[in-house]
């Protein structure tokens, strides 16, 4: 019984296929729609993330599954005290799979370890959120077609953004991937991924404060939000924000074939106006990251594809 | 200078670092122990300049190589009939479970108080062990 607590825990074979999976169910997903029929798929969400709950039981809903679970610690058993281990052993006799999304990091390896069932980490604190990052590989293979050869820019708050980290992470594992990292210098990536990870694996990246003129070389743009509290000082803030927020008069600059993503929710680090440019993919990525969820469920259950 | 009577037969902590042998003495669980403890805090070292030093009387019943973990400078001498018969080198374990703990206040193990603090070597060159479930880093001295 496999689970899924890392995207790591993927080698790059296995991820291969998991994307291929997803790319046949978005071509035809009338031929997945009834392959989890019976069974149940449980998304205990110790912590409220509407999106990500909401796309896991899309997913299993689309592949002809039931599902049920929870939505916040409160109206869990957690709220009476009960461990993660003694919550997994139950829900392991009430259904087939589960995702669990807990503010404490490690939970889903807790679960993992006394679950009888596949157990799907669906975000745990700032650790891990292996969904996203297999949703974002998706949406890059998909549009570009590959995961090697390109440079890829991350904007915004790299400091704390577990989906960059876990971006980074993933693509390092292919060649030639070049990295734009454009942030404050209060929100640069954390040291233990430049010195343990770039610098360990000779991968070129660029550590920049400007978007505008950067824009021209990237193949991706990964943007993330920017959050005020982030800062040291109102002052800061003020002057930075706007630099690291992406309008149409700067998309000007950028490739014809380069495409934009967000993990979601945006505030206001891209604006509306950009949002019916072709480039602008993050919604369609919402997509993306249902048919991966569908891959990954297909998988971890082992259920039969038909052919 | 302060004098401490020799060993029959037990085990030298030495070469502790300075003021680190109160965590040691705590991490062996020696409380526990029925036999003479004693500990020696800023000896002098011609190596260190100051270190702490644990004696411990009687045959050896504790396990020494978590001792790695906390300090790697820790050297072990195994006494009989008055003499180091025995120069132990510290290896580090794969895993480490209740020896040290996670020290990262998002991790699972910060509000499950039932669960086990497990560490795995992850870099046996750097001496780093990252906690089972979040991954933290922990490095000793």
């Amino acid at each position: 019984m496999r689970h899924l607590i890392s995207p790591l825990d993927l080698s790059l074979e296995e991820l291969e296929e998991l994307l291929t999976l997803g790319q046949d169910i978005m071509n035809h997903p009338e031929k997945y729609a009834h392959v989890c029929e019976g069974k149940k798929l449980a998304t205990l969400f110790y912590e409220p993330s509407t999106r990500t709950r909401l796309s896991f039981e899309s997913a299993m809903l689309s592949l002809g599954g039931q599902v049920l679970g929870f939505s916040s610690a409160d109206s869990s058993s957690a709220a009476k005290g009960e461990s993660v281990a003694d919550t997994i052993r139950v829900i392991s006799c009430y259904a087939d799979i589960c995702a669990m999304r807990h503010p404490k990091e490690g939970a889903p390896t807790v679960a993992a370890m006394h679950a009888s069932i596949p157990v799907i980490n669906a975000g745990d604190g700032g650790h891990n959120h292996p969904t996203q990052t297999l949703t974002d590989l998706l949406t890059i293979k998909t549009l570009t077609g590959r995961l090697d050869h390109m440079t890829v820019g991350m904007c915004g708050d790299l400091k704390f953004g577990r989906t960059v980290h876990s971006l980074i992470n993933a693509l390092v594992r292919y060649p030639d991937v070049k990295f734009v990292l454009i942030s404050p210098e209060e929100l640069r990536i954390p040291s233990y991924l430049r010195k343990e990870v770039l610098d360990a694996g000779n991968i070129s990246y660029l550590e920049t404060d400007r978007l505008e003129e950067n824009l021209p070389d990237l193949d991706i743009l990964y943007m993330t939000r920017v959050q005020r509290e982030r800062f040291f000082n109102e002052e800061d803030y003020i002057r930075l924000k706007d630099s690291f927020i992406l309008d149409a008069a700067k998309l000007q600059y950028a490739k014809k074939d380069m495409y934009v993503l967000h993990p979601l929710p945006r505030v206001n680090e891209i604006s509306t106006e950009v949002d019916n440019d072709p480039r602008a993919v993050y919604f369609k990525q919402a997509q993306f990251g249902v048919y991966i969820r569908m891959a990954l469920i297909i998988k971890l259950l082992e259920v039969e594809i038909p052919c | 200078m302060l004098n401490i009577g020799g060993l029959r037969q037990g085990i030298v902590i030495d070469h502790i670092q300075a003021g680190g042998a109160m965590k040691i003495y705590e991490y062996l669980n020696l409380e526990k122990l029925d036999c003479s403890v004693a500990i020696i805090k800023n000896a002098r070292s011609n190596k260190m300049g100051k270190k702490d030093i644990i004696k411990i009387e009687g045959p050896l019943t504790i396990d020494i190589n978590v001792l790695g973990v906390l300090d790697h400078n820790i050297t072990i001498n195994i006494i009989e009939d008055d003499k180091i018969v025995e120069k132990r080198k510290l290896s580090l374990p794969d895993t480490v479970t209740n020896i040290i703990k996670c020290r990262n206040p998002r991790c699972i193990t910060s509000i499950e108080q039932e669960l086990p603090h497990s560490f795995k070597l992850t870099d046996r060159k750097n001496r780093i062990y990252r906690c089972i479930y979040c991954e933290s880093k922990f490095k000793g001295n």
